[in-house]
């Protein structure tokens, strides 16, 4: 009874993992066996089976961000099989287990792709274009101190709640890596309709929206084209609705505002 | 005016244009698709003659023609840069393995290639029918009208002509079922309350329109 | 050494008032001559961070990570007390305090735990002002819930994903100040030693974990606000990468550590399943508030169940020990956590365990599920819910959830003063780094607040007095100290990478990990201490001589990281040992089996050991100096706690 189903057994399986030495060198699938792996671990839990295995051949274990293992810290970013995260919809790689898979499976693990997120090395890349938007606008410009007292600022329970939904976003980067475009708009979108719900985000509403679209346009994210593999593929389920609002405040603004660039 | 052209060439802007576009050339099939009823009526085509005629002779309508031919321009302007941009950002290595189609519909995914569809169509369609009918030297109707009618008839006895024509309309059927709803999502005209109406709305919308569109060469091929 | 705690004079409730009014204040336009190096940007670092470069100073952050919002305290569900009283229902500072200095078992400082109460009603304000989504009333005004050792609702929250809210509302205050380029954020950058010139912090060693360089960075101050040090025990709820390395650095540099032997044991965690365990997943205390705990009343019964000869709902009402309710009629299923955690420990060494292991007890939703239906249960704890069956593959809207104590969080750290400065001047220490506020057993949704109340309004202030006495003149790297601390990264690196052994990282920790839990974990004996003192040793030789590391240094390389960091752990769990030793009491989480109540409850030894343990560091493989900070209590009586 510990952990689930008592009736589970080992698994082997075969392993197709990118290996790319940094960011520069061409990379390749490697294939690799692991053995007895219980349906109870994660698959983060079996890569570090395989780690120790290589390891101890002398080989360089494979590279690969993670860090919560929770599913909160939007770190682990694997694409397996095809899919980002893999095939269990509202999870992260870490919370994937391997129970969702079967004896003498096949499994292809790649990193995100996407010209903004460059590889660092097998299946690390660098979401650091990611900051740089939120650094374009994804605040509130308030110092420290010198604030009203929380209850002054009320905020109806609803709209409360859906600002709460887009803020959920962990910034895996899922979206960007299942989309055929490479958007980051359910990124963005997250984060500007969160602000653009609540009451605190009203004064630099325009020059948010403004800012962090231009921000994402220079990293070189695509353009969404409403295909929605970024919302079935994320996996704390932010919504598509999050884009319709982000395309309605960047044409509200960019019609409105005073900003003539 | 560097603020619009920065906005419309920023990746919301560009789906802005398409958007636009694209709805203004839905209205325009509706237009279209209601003029052409006109091919049903049983009588030789008089009345569908005297309608192109207008067509082809208001000036109104010819002006507006012009405005046609932007939507166009711009529509497919907009989508080769967008397909551009964003073949781009998946970078330089793609995935090995990629089961995207498990997460999202076909035909959001290969707007590009119903679009080349629907444009390879269009230009035939162009040349046949508009130019000829403008340029050309079509045998006038009993009303002197051109006979525009009696080129349409023979041009659907030719079975690769009506092939072409359907398959056309499943393209634009498709195009449309994801961009009907598509362009108002990129509009930002979603609500709770709205969106799954638009969402049937935009379904029906495309199946209605282009089976009345295949329906014509249908009708000349088999019962005519 | 004396231990200078700094406490300012008066009474208790005007401490911080007058000591903000009497520091030395640095003139604004001077501010931008100093630079200020702040090392880890969670909830500590990144709202010091942030707040530091508003005024003016210029910062340099750094975290290991690939960007601030990924630091461990995301992972932070439940919330975050403030005594607001919002909710009417007899809240203020005094009692904040006082519920924290009682459920830290009278081992923490008084006036810094008052200062932490009084602040902590700016956090939420603060918090509200960026956008950070707490949960809300109908009415729209802030909604709140309890936690364990309190009786009034205190806790703010935002689901069960408080951390997370949190830390991105410290991280947008923090993006904006490197868009505005009083930030240079270095994320990927691990710290690897502190510079000491003489006599103050004057920089930092780093490495970038992409290309492997080695760095070196000055500042007139530097800001540890790196965390805490529970993967010591190598299965713990922290993140992965959690590591005590900038800490123990900087101990090894001067720095005291103060009660590394105060861990806290959580007691409601998701069971380990397997071996091949890799961390454990924390089901937040939150739960404890309408689950209710309990464990079959006979070891047969609890036997059978085990062996899956009856389930569990064969088990009759009346056959069900809710052991904590029985116990502690006053808290219930909400004592403190130590508390939960040594009772869950005591029934399952009893023999009344559930789960193959028999380490495990129940948590059970059932009444609640019946009360408010499952739509209302999970629209408070859905994502609790679904993360338990993500990893059990168990349904708890259908069983129960089966739950047993890990580590958690330390509350031990680097001693700092009143102002959060080391012993080293010019070192200051935040959050769960720092040893300061949480005594021997922190309450939950204390730490949080702890960490924000360092980072937005202590250090800000508290630095600028330091930094007042320092000459505006630009600090280097030129000083021979930089070199020095340079050379030894890279001697200490190349040692790694020679070893050329037949054993992971991993295979170290995980040995180290066990020896903890064993010896000094849950229940502690001196015998057993002395035997872990000795494994240990033994296994830090191993180690040294047998360790396996693959790659280069000029590259990413996770192995080489993880060495490092198990390297720390290998001394500081020998410290922490140490220190369980000395303490010949138990209080909170530390608890010395020789040192019970009739009814197994923390006995302490006030005469004796009503100080802060603070060790100093002599040398490699030599016994460390202790120096005791006595604590002395005017505001609150010394009592048994008692939860009954
Ligand atoms: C699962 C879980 C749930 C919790 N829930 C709650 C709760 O509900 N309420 C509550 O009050 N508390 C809770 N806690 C405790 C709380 O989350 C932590 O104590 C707190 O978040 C610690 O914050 P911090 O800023 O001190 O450190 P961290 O968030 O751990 O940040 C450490 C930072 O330091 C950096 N760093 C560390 N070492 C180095 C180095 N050598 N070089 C460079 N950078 C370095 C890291 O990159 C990171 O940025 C919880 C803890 C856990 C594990
Ligand atoms: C009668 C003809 C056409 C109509 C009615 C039409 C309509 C539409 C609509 C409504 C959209 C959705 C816009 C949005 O998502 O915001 C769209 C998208 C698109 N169209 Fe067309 N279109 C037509 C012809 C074409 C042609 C000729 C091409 C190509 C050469 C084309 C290529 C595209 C592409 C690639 C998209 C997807 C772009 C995106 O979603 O962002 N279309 N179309
Ligand atoms: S929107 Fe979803 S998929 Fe995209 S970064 Fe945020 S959590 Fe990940
Ligand atoms: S490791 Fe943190 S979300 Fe997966």
């Amino acid at each position: 009874m510990a952990g689930s189903n008592p009736n589970a057994k080992p698994m082997d399986l075969t392993l197709k993992v990118w290996r790319q030495r940094n960011r520069t060198a061409d990379g390749q699938l490697v294939d690799y066996q692991v053995k007895n792996i219980s349906p109870d671990m994660s698959f983060l839990e079996m890569l570090d089976v395989l780690n120790e295995d290589l390891l101890h051949k002398g080989e360089d274990p494979v590279a690969f961000d993670h860090d919560c293992r929770e599913g909160i810290c939007g770190s682990c970013n694997l694409y397996i099989n095809g899919r980002a995260h893999g095939p269990e919809p509202g999870t992260t790689t870490c919370q994937l287990h391997m129970r969702k898979f079967k004896d003498g499976d096949t499994i292809v693990v790649e990193p995100w792709r996407a010209a903004a997120f460059p590889v660092n090395r097998d299946l690390s890349v660098d979401r650091s274009a990611f900051d740089r938007i939120i650094q374009a606008g994804g605040y509130v410009s308030v110092n420290t101190g010198g604030v009203p007292d929380a209850n002054e600022i009320p905020v109806p329970k609803s709209i409360a709640d859906r600002a709460f939904d887009a803020a959920t976003c962990i910034g895996c980067g899922a979206c960007v890596a299942s989309c055929k475009n490479a958007s980051a708009m359910l990124f963005v979108s997250a984060k500007v309709s969160q602000l653009a719900l609540l009451p605190q985000g009203q004064v630099e509403r325009k020059t948010r929206v403004e800012n962090m679209v231009a921000q994402m346009d220079k990293e070189g994210f695509g353009a969404c084209t409403n295909i929605g593999s970024c919302a079935a593929e994320c996996p704390v389920g932010i919504s598509l609705e999050n884009i319709a609002i982000l395309n309605r405040e960047f044409l509200a603004a960019k019609a409105t505002s005073n900003n003539l660039a | 005016m560097s603020w619009l052209s920065n906005a419309l060439s920023s990746s919301i802007g560009r789906k802005i244009i398409m958007s636009i576009t694209g709805l203004f050339l839905c209205s325009f099939l509706v237009i279209h698709l209601i003029g052409n009823l006109q091919l049903f009526k049983n009588d030789g085509g008089v009345a569908f003659n005297i309608y192109s005629h207008f067509m082809g002779t208001n000036p109104v309508i010819r002006t507006i023609e012009f405005v046609l031919l932007a939507g166009f321009v711009f529509h497919i302007y907009e989508a080769i840069a967008l397909t551009g941009r964003n073949k781009a950002a998946r970078g330089p290595q793609g995935y090995k393995v990629d089961n995207i189609g498990q997460n999202s519909p076909w035909q959001s995914r290969n707007m590009g290639l119903l679009g080349t569809i629907i444009l390879i169509f269009l230009l035939v369609h162009l040349y046949n029918f508009f130019y000829r009918a403008r340029f050309g030297d079509l045998d006038p109707d009993i009303n002197s009208n051109d006979d525009l009618y009696t080129l349409v008839a023979s041009s659907f006895k030719q079975w690769w002509y009506v092939l072409l024509y359907v398959l056309a309309q499943v393209a634009l059927a498709y195009h449309l079922i994801h961009g009907f709803k598509s362009a108002f999502q990129t509009l930002g005209l979603t609500h709770r309350k709205y969106t799954p109406f638009i969402t049937y709305f935009g379904y029906a919308f495309s199946i209605i329109v282009c089976a009345g569109f295949a329906a014509m060469p249908l009708y000349f091929f088999f019962l005519k | 050494m004396k231990l200078d705690a700094k406490i300012p004079e008066g009474p208790l409730a005007e401490k911080w008032e007058k000591h903000k009014f009497n520091v030395k204040l640095v003139n604004p336009a001077n501010k931008r001559k100093y630079d200020v190096i702040v090392v880890g940007t969670g909830l500590a670092g990144a709202s010091a961070a942030a707040s530091l470069a508003e005024l003016g100073y210029n910062v340099k952050a750094f975290s290991f990570h690939d960007s601030p919002r990924r630091a461990h305290s995301i992972a932070a569900q439940g919330g975050i007390n403030a005594a607001k009283n919002y909710q009417n229902d007899g809240d203020s500072v005094f009692r904040l305090f006082y519920d924290t200095i009682k459920g830290g078992d009278y081992r923490a400082r008084e006036a810094n735990v008052y200062r932490l109460a009084q602040v902590s009603v700016n956090i939420i304000d603060q918090c509200v002002a960026q956008g950070v989504p707490f949960a809300r009333e109908y009415g729209g005004l802030l909604a709140n819930r309890s936690f364990g050792g309190a009786q009034v609702s205190r806790t703010f929250y935002a689901r069960g994903q408080t951390g997370q809210q949190l830390l991105l509302g410290a991280y947008s205050a923090l993006m904006r100040q490197i868009a505005y380029g009083k930030v240079k954020m270095y994320n990927r950058t691990e710290m690897l030693d502190l510079v000491v010139v003489d006599g103050q912090a004057r920089g930092i060693i780093t490495r970038n974990l992409i290309t492997g360089e080695i760095q070196q960075h000055a500042a007139h101050a530097v800001v540890l606000a790196t965390g805490g040090y529970g993967n010591v025990f190598y299965l713990s709820t922290n993140a992965k990468y959690s590591n005590a390395t900038a800490a123990w650095r900087a101990h090894k540099k001067g720095a005291l550590f103060a009660n590394p032997c105060f861990t806290q044991i959580h007691p409601t965690c998701i069971p380990v399943s397997g071996d091949y365990q890799s961390k454990l997943t924390l089901m937040s205390e939150s739960l404890r508030n309408d689950g209710r705990v309990w464990v079959p009343k006979t070891v047969e019964m609890a036997e059978r169940l085990r062996k899956g000869e009856i389930r569990v709902s064969d088990i009759k009402e009346e056959d069900r020990d809710y052991f904590l309710e029985r116990k502690y009629p006053a808290f219930g299923n909400l004592v403190p956590r130590d508390v939960a955690s040594r009772n869950a420990k005591m029934m399952c060494d009893e023999g009344r365990g559930v789960g193959a292991s028999g380490l495990a007890v129940f948590l059970d939703f059932s009444e609640i599920i019946q009360r408010i239906g499952v739509e209302g249960v999970s629209q408070k704890y859905g994502n609790l819910f679904a993360m338990y069956e993500k990893i059990t593959d168990e349904n708890p809207y259908e069983m129960p959830m089966r739950i047993y104590p890990a580590v958690h969080y330390t509350m031990g750290g680097l001693w700092v003063d009143y102002n959060l400065q080391t012993n080293v001047p010019g070192l200051y220490a935040t959050g769960e780094c720092n040893f300061s506020d949480h005594g021997a057993n922190r309450l939950g949704a204390s730490a949080l607040m702890q960490g924000l109340a360092d980072g937005y309004f202590v250090i800000p202030y508290t630095i600028g007095d330091y930094l007042a006495n320092t000459p505006p003149k630009p600090v280097t790297t030129e000083h021979p100290a930089f070199q020095e601390a340079e050379a030894q990264v890279r001697e200490r690196l190349q040692r790694f990478m020679g070893i050329n052994g037949t054993r992971t990282p991993d295979e170290f920790h995980k040995a180290l990990g066990h020896i903890m839990w064993e010896y000094c974990g849950m229940a502690r004996n001196a015998e057993g201490l002395q035997h872990a003192k000795q494994a240990i040793q033994q296994l830090r030789k191993e180690f040294w001589s047998d360790l396996k590391v693959t790659g280069l240094n000029e590259e990413l390389n996770q192995t080489l990281e993880k060495a490092g960091r198990v390297a720390d752990f290998l001394e500081l769990g020998e410290l922490m040992v140490d220190d369980a030793y000395n303490r010949n009491e138990s209080c909170g989480g530390h608890f010395r089996e020789e040192y019970q109540t009739p009814e197994g409850e923390a006995l302490r030894d006030d005469e004796n050991y009503a100080y802060v343990a603070a060790w100093q560091y002599q040398g490699d493989n030599v016994p460390e100096v202790l120096h005791k900070e006595e604590l002395t209590f005017e505001n609150v009586k010394l009592t048994q706690r008692s939860y009954k």
